[in-house]
């Protein structure tokens, strides 16, 4: 069994950006299982531009995004496997995967970090009523046989779900020659970024129909068209205003789910909100030395938060191989001081705590009042980095509120915003100075005011 | 001239094909859809009930009973998963127990073993997720549970290799009595037989009615169901049926071979015998009364829906035979629940009157077993690398949720009868039929198909005919 200080599951963003910051924090036996031919994941297939604004400052593609990390990580010699698969992962930090060549094989890790990323919901999981054709295809697929393949699934198109990939795939698919009909929302705002609605409906005529679902599916052999209804605010269809479109491809966009099924094997909590597990400052699961980041851990938004976060979760990854907690780690490992990592006061505090003389105080995050989740869930203040940046998305959209952050039952932070909207990830920064101010803090609540 | 030729390549066909394909015999098996279980044998509850619901001396009764006690053996014998889970009925109301033990004393009269009935403690004891409403229930620890697909292409798969012709997309249009024995005419040309086997589900009334003045009249029964994720597998380990009560047969919940919770059928007669779309009505009733029965399913965990239609005949019985003034025309019609269950018994009886009709010959040479697509998972780590290293598709997974590999895909594609399609590829090795519906496998499977049967992506298709799965390239259209 080969042995690695930090395995990766997945080297899309979140895995790349992961490696690459461990290896950063002075790490050097690093592994990244992917599944698919090559780095990047599901990057690859989002040609459009639009990518990096926050990270590098200018517009890049998918691929283009994603190549910057490839690099980076080919430069650092970070090792890899392509086309390997993993079956799944011992609480013990044993990783089985298997690939064409090497066959089924073993690989004992010190951590492990979690960045699968997500899948699409399908179908069924919505019960869309209707015959079963071909035709239906979710967003991701479609996008895939377009952008990767060549091959067009459809010629006249309707879309159900304003999740960002189903409006970049209105516009894919307007651009290849399609007619894209109509975009349908069961709720009453979009599910995507609002420059996506005027960049890929707007400026090609395609209507938007919120509060409006697929209440029928035509066609035997493949879709000859679909029912759409307006839904009342229960989200049930409203009889007598079922509208028809002739059509031969229904692409759906109806939502992401993290892809949790190895976390769940090896026994990692989730927060059934998210589909992710909880996590703690350092994006830490329920199990040591497991860490998760990107879309596995929550959907985000934009993948530049995505490379911020998984980055975060690389570094505490390479401090907790480095402190030795593992277990299988031998004393002869050298601490490393690494750029970028956890700072000076917050290692004193672990070897504090590595030695029994520090007390663990671990503050819970509650998420309520509009406020869907939060990432992370706890924070323990011994292992809190100077900076901690709290995500979270909103219920509902909410015009001129506030964000709030209540210290127990002190309100600390009441910020204003002209929208909130659940198609984005908000944050709020807080300081390892403003916490250590309340050495009692048991809860911090988030919440959005009027 | 064939010797025989079944109308039908779903459970009642392929059953009566493999057990005719034990004798000297031209056989060949006339199915209008591009694979075998293509129509109710591929939406049903798959449950192998025990026999206690059908009448005593019915034939339904009798075949399922038969049927429950083959299957075991024939699935050893045809390598397809089954399982005896065990079957619950509940009874909610003191009331309603002289119903419950009328029940019980069917199943015995029908000669099902081991039933019991159990109270509520013990109801709840033995599957926790039941309602706490539950008064009884009858227990038969014979009910099981199959793969509806693998035990229909085992069948075909087996008469294939024991010298069954199979002729897919071959729609029977008309039957007509000659001096000797039938012709068929289809849609891809005239087929004589000596004997004919009519076993096409909710079309065999059309064919009997061509041959015979004693009419027959089935109706199709539509049954909507939700497929849940394997995390929801274990919410109940039996199946769990409700007392035929003011509202019907009911919703059952049942695990499935493969892990799954399905939930169903609703029971709607329709016009249209192909008309196997869910409806929003249906799908609620489905989840609606399934919580009735057991607790707490997870119905956020659906990852498919689909429907079925059941074949009832107006005389609410199997009809199983010669027709009377058809010599030589021999029906399996009307085959409804528990049709899963009966069909082994259904090929013994409808093969048994050809046999004797036409004074067919045992074969040396019958190959009584069948190895069924290797599950790589089954392996352990040292036979799966010598498989690897022999065959490196075995290390490639292509279906994620379901951990498919491509070698299973190809032998599913070049095994006899093998996949077409990608529908075909799914009720072989179950690539596309986990958690993301085919959402990431199916670019790859489609890209397999096309390697393998040498065609091109645009002739791929999901289920044959016309279900083309892409229809161009790429900006084709703009000028």
């Amino acid at each position: 069994m080969k042995n690695y200080d930090i395995v990766i599951i997945g080297g899309g963003p979140a895995g790349l950006a992961a490696a690459v910051s461990a290896r950063q924090s002075g790490i050097d036996s690093i592994l990244i299982l992917e599944r698919d031919k090559e780095l990047g994941g599901i990057l690859n297939q989002c040609i459009h531009n639009g990518f990096g604004l926050h990270t590098f400052k200018e517009e890049l593609t998918g691929p283009e995004y994603a190549q910057r990390f490839i690099v980076q990580a080919k430069e650092l010699d970070i090792e890899y496997r392509l086309n390997t698969m993993v079956l799944e992962v011992g609480a013990d930090k044993v990783v089985t995967a298997m690939n064409r060549e090497d066959g089924l094989f073993l690989i004992q890790a010190k951590a492990v970090i979690l960045a699968m990323g997500c899948r699409e919901r399908p179908r069924g999981a919505l019960n869309i009523p209707g015959y079963r054709p071909a035709g239906i295809y979710s967003a991701g697929t479609a996008q895939r046989l377009v952008n990767m393949d060549g091959y067009m699934p459809g010629r006249e198109v309707v879309i159900l779900g304003s999740g960002d990939i189903g409006l970049i795939m209105a516009r894919r698919m307007t651009l290849e020659g399609a007619k894209v009909k109509v975009v349908a929302e069961l709720m009453p705002y979009s599910g995507g970024l609002k420059r996506n609605i005027v960049q890929c409906l707007d400026d090609y005529g395609i209507p938007l129909k919120l509060s409006h679902t697929v209440v029928d599916i035509k066609g035997k052999e493949r879709v000859e068209g679909v029912t759409l209804a307006q839904v009342d605010e229960k989200n049930k269809p409203i009889p007598g205003t079922e509208e028809y479109y002739a059509c031969d491809t229904l692409l759906l966009s109806v939502g992401l789910i993290p892809e949790n099924e190895i976390s769940r094997g090896m026994g990692v909590v989730m927060n059934p909100v998210t589909s992710g597990p909880r996590v703690n400052e350092s994006l830490e699961t329920n199990l040591e030395g497991v860490f998760a980041c990107g879309n596995v851990l929550h959907v985000h938004d934009l993948v530049d938060f995505v490379s911020e976060e998984a980055a975060a979760a690389g570094r505490n990854a390479a401090a907790y191989v480095k402190s030795g907690k593992d277990g299988a780690s031998d004393a002869k490992t050298p601490v490393v001081a690494a750029k970028n990592a956890v700072d000076k006061d917050t290692r004193e505090e672990m070897a504090q705590q590595d030695t029994g003389a520090g007390s663990e105080q671990e503050i819970e995050l509650v998420a309520t009042g509009g406020v869907r989740y939060t990432v992370p869930c706890t924070i323990r203040t011994s292992h809190m980095e100077d900076e901690l940046k709290v995500r979270f998305r909103v219920g509902s959209v909410y015009q001129n509120c506030f964000v709030s952050v209540y210290f127990d039952d002190e309100r600390v932070i009441h910020r204003k915003k002209m929208v909130f909207a659940p198609a984005e990830m908000e944050e709020v920064k807080l300081t390892k100075e403003q916490i250590l101010r309340y050495p009692e803090l048991r809860r911090i609540t988030f919440r959005i005011e009027e | 001239m064939y010797d025989v030729v079944i109308i039908g390549a779903g459970v009642c066909g392929a059953a009566v094909a493999h057990e005719l394909s034990r004798y000297q015999a031209k056989i060949c098996v006339l199915e209008k859809e591009e694979d075998v279980c293509c129509g109710t044998s591929k939406a049903n509850s798959a449950i192998v009930h025990a026999g206690y619901d059908a009448v005593t001396g019915s034939l339904k009764a009798k075949l399922n009973v038969r049927g429950n006690e083959l299957m075991e053996e024939l699935s050893k014998e045809l390598d397809f998963p089954f399982e005896r889970n065990g079957s619950l009925v509940l009874c909610f109301n003191e009331s309603d127990m002289p119903n419950l033990q009328a029940l019980y004393d069917r199943g015995v009269a029908n000669g099902v073993k081991g039933m019991k009935i159990l109270n509520k403690e013990e109801v709840l004891q033995m599957e926790p997720n039941v309602t706490e409403d539950v008064y009884a229930a009858l227990y038969a620890p014979t009910g099981g549970i199959v793969c509806p697909f693998g035990l229909n292409i085992a069948l075909a798969e087996n008469a294939c290799v024991n010298g069954v012709d199979f002729q897919f997309d071959t729609e029977v249009i008309q039957i007509r009595k000659m001096e000797e024995g039938y012709e068929l005419q289809t849609d891809k040309g005239v087929f004589c037989a000596k004997c004919v086997v009519n076993a096409a589900g909710v079309y065999a009334d059309k064919f009997h009615n061509m041959v015979s003045e004693k009419k027959l009249s089935i109706t199709a029964r539509r049954g909507d169901y939700c497929l849940l994720d394997k995390e929801a597998g274990n919410h109940v380990r039996r199946t769990i049926f409700t007392l035929p009560g003011k509202l019907g047969k009911g919703i059952l919940v049942t695990p499935t071979v493969h892990g799954n919770l399905l939930i169903g059928p609703t029971a709607v007669e329709v016009e249209d015998k192909e008309g196997v779309n869910t409806t929003a009505d249906g799908l609620a009733q489905v989840l609606t009364k399934a919580g009735m029965s057991v607790k707490n399913i997870p119905t956020r965990q659906v990852i498919t829906s689909f429907a079925g239609l059941r074949a009832h005949e107006a005389g609410d019985d199997f009809i199983i035979g010669e027709a009377e003034d058809a010599p030589g025309f021999v029906d399996c019609a009307g085959i409804e629940s528990p049709g899963i269950a009966s069909c082994p018994a259904i090929g013994e009886m409808a093969a048994g009157i050809v046999k004797e009709k036409m004074g067919l010959i045992a074969k040396d040479d019958f190959i009584a077993t069948r190895k069924g697509i290797l599950n790589p998972g089954t392996l352990c780590m040292e036979e799966r690398n010598d498989l690897i290293k022999e065959n490196p598709a075995y290390g490639n997974i292509i279906c994620r949720c379901e951990m498919v590999t491509e070698g299973e895909i190809i032998d599913a594609i070049r095994r006899p009868l093998g996949a077409k399609s990608l529908d075909g590829v799914k009720r072989r090795t179950r690539a596309g039929m986990g958690r993301c519906q085919s959402g990431f496998c199916s670019p790859r499977t489609m890209e397999i198909l096309a390697r393998e049967c040498g065609m091109s992506m645009f002739d791929i298709t999901k289920s044959g005919g016309n279900s083309k799965l892409v229809v161009g390239t790429n900006k084709d259209t703009v000028s």
